[in-house]
């Protein structure tokens, strides 16, 4: 393992004092998104480019909670980028989401109200049973991600919320009357009360919150997409910068070098592997961190970004072994990774979002770590944590490890590491 | 005296193609061995086999006891290899580079930075540790490619041809350290097409052509397997025929062989004065006009002439 390290260290050293190569990976893809900030005036105080995000909200609960979640969507502070329709028949609904004509469907099942605030006259003895929870179904559309993916962070605030506010108050209930504090006639009462004000204390919560950190979560800033996709796209560059080592350490002899040292192929191998890793990890962490200072770009959750950099890299670098391993030349792998580059960045959305693109292209993209990369930055730009990023990080890491496991049998069919 | 190194049969095929036919030899330890042979031998393959980068068709070669086929990695920690080719990462410094490859073959600490410094100290680069290689003279990378070989202190050193495409200063330098290094008690497999290397350096050696050990032994042995003869290398002019000069001679008294190279012609003799004026005459009547008379005592040279029929830089 020390050696791994010792070698994607040295690696790593080097590509920082390859002035050519820092060009290419660091100040090309930072000119590139200030470009795009001009462009798109998101320095001149412009649109942020998503607005009038056309979604059906079907409120079948018709009680406190089902109305304040629809109030929200009506609300002032979200009137420049929902534009809500409702609807009372979910099957109506949905079929808007098939014909592409809502990005999303909000469907409040009946009882959602009454599955937190208890109804009156309900009694909080020993044989009280908390009612089973009524979810909000969200459907949303897939050719829509980025606007699908706003409405359900707007969705799953509310619920956080709602959430938070029903088990605090179920707490203090229960505790006053464990406690003694509380006489179980006067229970119901206590309870409606706490429980009453979660429609209002949640409304108002994110209401706030849309006002002043609601750029955190709701407001969707256009650099947030195009910094990650410039990033990513660069990113491809710097794998296939990596991959070109392997193949330059051989030309130049000092890969033949390390594998008559007492080091095993799996050790060179991997330290190679290692030191593109560290490359694309380093590249995107200071792009991200630049933009963060420079742009005020908000990335959100930093553990989020932290994991999702981890896999998008392995996955990107899985692209550059391959690559890697299909080539003969250092020079053939520039002008392969170059091609792979460019194509992916196109098919990953790093220009434009793949919302403008046919299913079938957006389905494609799925090969691209752009897109998978893409979908989290953007999940987490529009105010997600870790938790919301299952998918892409498990598509990045299945995505590395495939593409590795056939550039290492590639590697041993051509002889790379074997003369 | 014990082998340090052992070859037995040992072949590399490429497809059809032959590099190396079998080769049988051994090195004892604290020697200095010469592989002579003119570019394309096959030397380069067989360091590349012993020092187990290629893996051999057949045959197999023991060094410090460990097989090169069985225990490879037993075999890495004993040789150092000195690549004909500059094997080094330029953008690093010299100190640099000697740690990164120090820390491959497992020194670490203290030991690493001791070892650093009396290699630097070694290679005479000292004052300059602190730049990048690519900012060095050809003879300083070599001086540095020989200095990463040295870093553990191997008990057996390749060296492949650590001489090509160096001024002359550098090369008298790096021929020093091979035989201080040898006073050291390291033993040597030493890889030339320079004769005089061979010669200067060698206790034994081995010429190889086409794949093929064709003589080994001191040089004494080797000289003495074309006689005490000397060699006349007629240089003719470049319109002349140096084939029929060469078949002209071959009959003239005392003349032992004639052979024809490019526009040179080789005639072994016992003593060269004694067929000097015959072989003045001979040209004369032939019409060839020689430009030049070099005189020379058996050599390796000689040697690979008279085996191959051909000279070693051919």
């Amino acid at each position: 393992m020390k050696k791994l390290l010792l070698i994607g260290i040295k690696d790593l050293k080097l590509m920082f004092r390859d002035r050519a190569a820092l060009t290419f990976m660091l100040l090309a893809p930072f000119l590139l998104t200030i470009g795009m900030g001009f462009v798109t005036g998101r320095f001149s105080g412009g649109s942020t480019g998503i607005s009038d995000i056309p979604v059906v909200i079907v409120n079948l609960d018709k009680q406190e909670l089902g109305n304040a979640l629809e109030d929200l969507f009506n609300s002032d502070e979200l009137s420049d980028l929902m534009e809500p329709t409702a609807s009372s028949d979910p099957e109506a609904a949905r079929q808007l989401i098939e014909s592409d004509q809502a990005s999303a469907a909000i469907i409040i099942l009946e009882g959602f109200s009454r599955s937190i605030i208890p109804a009156e006259g309900t009694t909080f003895g020993q044989d009280y049973v908390e009612p089973e929870p009524v979810q909000i179904e969200v459907y949303t559309n897939p050719s829509s991600p980025t606007s699908a993916g706003i409405v359900k962070a707007v969705v799953d605030e509310f619920i956080s919320r709602v959430e938070e506010g029903r088990t605090s108050g179920m707490t203090s209930i229960v505790g006053l009357l464990q406690s003694g504090q509380l006489d179980p006639q006067n229970a119901e009462a206590e309870a409606r009360d706490l429980l009453q004000n979660i429609d209002q204390v949640e409304s108002s919560a994110i209401t706030l919150k849309t006002n002043i950190e609601g750029a955190d979560a709701v407001e969707f800033d256009l650099l947030s997409y195009f910094a990650p996709g410039i990033a990513l796209m660069f990113l491809m560059y710097t794998v296939s910068y990596g991959g070109r080592s392997i193949l330059a350490e051989r030309a130049e002899g000092t890969l033949p070098r390390l594998l008559i040292s007492p080091t095993q192929v799996v050790q060179v191998l991997g330290g190679k592997v290692l030191g593109i890793f560290f490359m694309g990890t380093a590249q995107v962490s200071i792009l991200i961190l630049a933009s963060a200072i420079l742009f005020q770009v908000k990335w959100g959750n930093p553990i989020g970004i932290a994991v999702l950099i981890l896999a998008a890299v392995f996955g990107a670098t899985g692209w550059g072994m391959l690559v890697t391993a299909f080539a003969r030349t250092p020079a053939q792998v520039a002008s392969t990774g170059t091609i792979v580059m460019l194509i992916f960045s196109i098919l990953g959305g790093s220009f434009i979002s793949l919302e403008n693109f046919p299913p079938f292209v957006q389905t494609i993209s799925k090969i691209t770590p752009i897109a998978w990369g893409l979908d989290g930055f953007t999940t987490l730009a529009l105010g997600g944590t870790l938790s919301n990023l299952v998918e892409p990080i498990t598509a990045l890491l299945i995505m590395g490890a495939v593409l590795f496991g056939i550039a290492v049998a590639l590697f041993n069919r051509n002889g790379l590491m074997q003369q | 005296m014990q082998s340090m190194l052992e070859v037995k049969d040992l072949a590399k095929n490429y497809g059809d193609f032959t590099a190396v036919k079998g080769i049988t030899f051994d090195i004892k330890e604290g020697e200095i061995f010469s592989l002579l042979g003119p570019n394309g031998a096959g030397k380069t393959t067989t360091i590349s086999m012993l020092s187990t980068l290629y893996t051999p068709t057949s045959g197999d070669a023991t060094i410090g006891g460990h097989s090169v086929t069985k225990d490879p990695m037993a075999v890495k920690r004993v040789i150092g290899v000195v690549p004909q080719e500059l094997a080094l990462y330029e953008d690093l410094t010299a100190r640099e580079n000697l740690v990164f490859w120090g820390q491959m073959y497992g020194l670490s600490g203290k030991a690493l930075k001791s070892r650093v410094d009396e290699v630097l100290d070694q290679i005479g680069l000292v004052d300059k540790a602190k730049n990048k290689v690519k900012t060095y003279s050809g003879g300083m990378k070599r001086r540095v490619n020989i200095g990463v070989g040295l870093l553990h202190k191997p008990r057996l050193l390749f060296m492949d041809e650590p001489t090509v495409g160096i001024d002359p200063q550098s090369r008298r330098a790096i021929l020093d350290t091979v035989k201080h290094l040898n006073e050291q008690g390291m033993t040597l497999l030493y890889t030339t097409h320079y004769m005089e290397e061979a010669q200067e350096l060698s206790d034994r050696v081995g010429i190889i052509d086409h794949g093929e050990l064709i003589a080994l032994g001191t040089q004494k042995e080797l000289t003495q397997q074309v006689g005490e003869t000397d060699t006349l290398i007629l240089h003719i002019g470049e319109n002349d025929d140096p084939e029929a000069l060469a078949r002209s001679l071959d009959g003239t008294q005392d003349v032992l062989e004639a052979i024809a190279t490019d526009h040179e012609v080789s005639v072994v003799a016992r003593e060269a004065e004694d067929v000097l004026a015959a072989v003045v005459t001979t040209a004369n009547e032939r019409g060839i006009k020689i430009r030049s008379i070099d005189i020379r005592e058996p050599n390796l040279e000689a040697v690979f002439l008279h085996l191959t029929g051909r000279a070693l830089r051919d």
